[in-house]
């Protein structure tokens, strides 16, 4: 019994969908939802990497770093922008956002 | 042997603490799962060779973002509780969604598996394994051929952190103590800022 490269493309596409989900369920929590991208974002990367590692390609991983790095920025911005929204609007519920009329 | 039961114990656990991410109904918790989440994802890259990015995983992830998520979380004074109404009124579409993305995404892995896709080979461009460490093997490709990437994500990260200042920083009203006042700051001159004085032994000065 060995690990191949389907093992490791199945724990992604797990937590993929487990990420997808995490934003459906949690609609109303941007918190949550965020943390739900940084699960799918986590996903892509192990995807790399173990395409990376079974083919031999180091390439794969640079552009994990290059994930990693995007998800980062990501996150401060995104945090960032709910600490202004929370300082105006003394909420985060996602329902309330409307004030761009979109 | 130890490497597949390594690997289910890593697996199982990083599928675990990320359904325990988006179940948990307080996001203090969420955010401790989505940390065991990266540390067992970090321990599957190590099982393949690949140590740089399991270590930069755990430095990034469990050092910096999930601290910035902590910190803002207890930073947002929020009722949580009422948060959740909305759970199980889209639980059933949510779990349909899943079920239906699941069963595409194994579906493509069923097709890869079955082969019959000429996948491309390495064209050379990768440096060798077996007698180079990982991280000396992705240094030699980051300084070299990508190093214009390297570099855009030098300003992806700088840009971000030039945001989050602009978007988070309040200036201070006039008048506040603190404030900075640049032109005053550039008119001082030394004359009207320091005093000479030539105190007597066992007396002290008078300012």
């Amino acid at each position: 019994m060995s690990i191949g490269i389907e093992h490791y493309l199945v724990v992604g596409a797990i937590l993929f969908v487990l990420g997808v989900l995490g934003i459906f369920l949690n609609r109303k929590n941007v918190i949550v939802i965020l943390m739900a991208v940084e699960l799918i974002l986590l996903s892509v990367n192990i995807n790399l990497v173990a395409f990376s590692a079974f083919m031999g390609d180091l390439v794969g991983q640079v552009f994990a770093m290059m994930v990693l790095t995007v998800a980062a920025a990501e996150a401060a911005i995104g945090l960032a922008i709910l600490v202004i929204y929370y300082r105006g609007r003394g909420t985060i519920a996602v329902d309330d956002v409307n004030r761009m009329k979109g | 042997m130890i490497q597949v039961l390594a690997f289910y114990l890593f697996a199982g656990l990083v599928i675990a603490s990320a359904v325990m991410v988006i179940m948990a109904r307080n996001p203090v918790h969420s955010v401790l799962w989505l940390i065991l989440s990266f540390f067992n994802a970090a321990g599957l890259m190590v099982l393949v060779g690949a140590e740089f990015i399991a270590m930069l995983l755990v430095i990034v992830y469990v050092g910096a973002v999930a601290v910035l998520f902590l910190f803002v979380v207890m930073m947002l004074d929020i009722d949580f509780a009422a948060m959740r109404a909305g759970f199980i009124k889209n639980f059933p579409l949510g779990i349909a969604v899943a079920l239906i993305l699941l069963a595409e995404l194994f579906l493509g892995l069923g097709a890869y598996g079955a082969g019959g896709i000429e996948l491309g080979t390495p064209d050379g461009t990768a440096a060798e394994r077996g007698d180079v460490s990982n991280i000396q093997a992705i240094g030699a490709l980051l300084y070299g051929r990508y190093i214009v990437l390297f570099e855009i994500a030098g300003i992806i990260l700088l840009v971000a952190m030039i945001g989050a200042i602009v978007l988070t920083h309040r200036e201070a009203k006039p008048g506040a103590r603190g404030r900075q006042d640049i032109g005053k700051q550039i008119r001082r001159r030394p004359e009207e800022a320091t005093v000479m004085k030539n105190p007597e032994y066992g007396k002290g000065v008078e300012l």
